[in-house]
């Protein structure tokens, strides 16, 4: 059995966690500032370095402390490496830089949306290839995932993300922080044909997606209703928005689904990850859609599906099994497609 | 200080907004974009940093992600969202002088800039009132006209 600590600072949280091969969690600690409600609707970032430097010491040992695992005992250091806020993706592998060369255990060098998509194989028995959808504040992706390190993006959003676009849906309406959460709840029991909103991308002949315009239909149609808005406009605006979300998410998933069969690539189920996962209807229409074609849907709990420690330190096991370690000079990256592929970019790369 | 009124009626438009900034962005210049939600700031920006790239690259929302860095062979762009931030001093710990001194920035939500914002910058204030969008240039004469002709 091997055991990996496992280290996550690529945005606003900063987190910790040992994790076995044999899919246990023994710990994981993640300090999220998600509870600072603000007055600019989102979560105040953990814009600093220096607060992640402040606090990933005391999370680590905490989180060896819970764990009954001593440092000398783990098996590998991994750390996710990018993509992120460049500031915290350095602290975060530095430090594992450092525990690795103290403890001479191998590093791991772990791309951030590689441990979204393996975290479901700790959580649930799954076969390669699967599907899946990363629906979080910052990313939206359909990514084919074939096996460890081998990962294919279908579609990707070319503007916002979707819980982008439910944080800013909420800010325009007023309806507090987070988002998510604040939309789905006002939605219950509104109409949500009474707003003819667009569903952008629908029905188009590739796996992207695109949010930019759904918002600003919303505004627009906010800034008509009557002022200021009754609770029943906003349950009716706020359905409208998640039906228009809905529809979308199920257009895109089912031709990815059909795409894949297409292709000699059946996948044996849809996995949802990042925190939109959490939305109920959400899910009930995904896996409808997945149900109509015969696949299983599969969600990892939620605590594991928003950015947390144990999906790097699982990453890291599926990699160290792999023989998959990195030296210490690897370096941390702002920008990290999984796919080189599905990102031709015209310059040679970021300064990290 | 003078100020130009450019109508954005379309995509295109935006896109051909987008394309003059580009071919005048150099280093150390500093474009200001502010509006509402859904004003289309986030479409300008990626309209300038397309153009730059000359190919339709990804170019996401950095709501989330704060900062977005686009290296190209000829000059760095980064891209900024303070949408989040509280203030000058976060601006700082994400590294905006350095962005500022090693290439050209563009910067949603300016106002979080405080003290720290360009003296030199050009500014563009995007409105939209129903279906009407529009780009209120404004800054130096010599940087707005640098921008968009005489």
């Amino acid at each position: 059995m091997s055991i990996v600590l496992g280290i996550e600072t690529s945005c606003d949280e900063t987190a910790a966690a040992v994790v076995t091969s044999d899919k246990r969690i023994l710990a994981n600690i993640v300090h999220s500032q998600v509870e600072a409600h603000r007055p600019f609707a989102g979560v105040v970032p953990e814009i600093a370095a220096r607060a992640h430097v402040e606090k990933l010491d005391g999370i680590v040992a905490r989180c060896l402390d819970e764990s009954g695992i001593r440092l000398g005992d783990v098996d590998a250091i991994a750390a996710t490496a990018g993509p992120g806020l460049i500031g915290g993706v350095i602290v975060g592998l530095t430090t594992a830089k450092a525990l690795a060369l103290a403890t001479g255990k191998p590093l791991i060098a772990v791309n951030h949306l590689e441990a979204h998509a393996l975290t479901v194989r700790m959580t649930s028995d799954i076969a390669f290839p699967y599907l899946l959808l990363l629906v979080s504040g910052g990313h939206c992706q359909i990514l084919l995932v074939r096996g460890v390190g081998d990962y294919r993006r279908l579609g990707s959003t070319i503007d916002d993300a979707v819980g982008e676009a439910f944080d800013k849906t909420a800010k325009l309406l007023d309806l507090g922080f987070p988002g998510g959460p604040a939309v789905e709840k006002m939605a219950q029991g509104g109409d949500p044909a009474r707003f003819a909103l667009p569903r952008p991308m629908r029905g188009r002949d590739h796996m992207d997606f695109s949010f930019s315009g759904l918002k600003t239909a919303v505004r627009k149609a906010a800034s008509e209703l009557e002022q200021p808005p009754t609770r029943h406009d906003l349950a009716d605006l706020c359905a409208g928005f998640q039906a228009a979300v809905a529809d979308v998410l199920e257009d895109r998933i089912g031709r990815a689904i059909d795409h894949c069969r297409a292709s000699g690539t059946a996948p044996t189920g849809l996995v949802i990850a990042g925190g939109v996962a959490a939305n109920r209807m959400l899910r009930a229409r995904l896996t409808e859609t997945a149900a109509d074609r015969d696949l299983p849907m599969i969600a990892p709990p939620i605590a594991l599906c928003t950015d947390n420690g144990a999906m790097v330190a699982w990453a890291g096991v599926e990699r160290l099994l792999a023989g998959s370690t990195d030296s210490l000079d690897v370096g941390a990256r702002a920008r990290w497609p999984l796919d080189a592929d599905a990102d031709p970019l015209p310059f040679a790369g970021v300064k990290a | 200080m003078i100020t130009r009124d450019i109508p954005l009626d379309s995509m295109q438009a935006t896109g051909a907004l987008g394309q003059r900034l580009s071919e005048a962005l150099q280093v150390g210049d500093a474009l200001l974009l502010s509006g509402d939600l859904g004003a289309g700031k986030t479409e300008l920006a990626r309209a300038v940093i397309r153009a730059r790239a000359g190919q339709p690259i990804d170019v996401p929302s950095p709501t989330f992600n704060l900062v977005i860095p686009y290296e190209f062979r000829d000059l760095l762009i980064t891209h900024f969202d303070l949408y989040r931030l509280e203030g000058a001093d976060d601006v700082m710990e994400l590294g905006f002088l350095d962005a500022l001194d090693d290439g050209s920035v563009i910067v949603e939500w300016p106002d979080r800039l405080g003290d720290l914002t360009p003296s030199e910058a050009l500014r563009i204030e995007l409105t939209a009132v129903s279906d009407r969008r529009q780009a209120r240039v404004s800054g130096p004469a010599a940087i707005v006209e640098r921008f968009l002709g005489a």
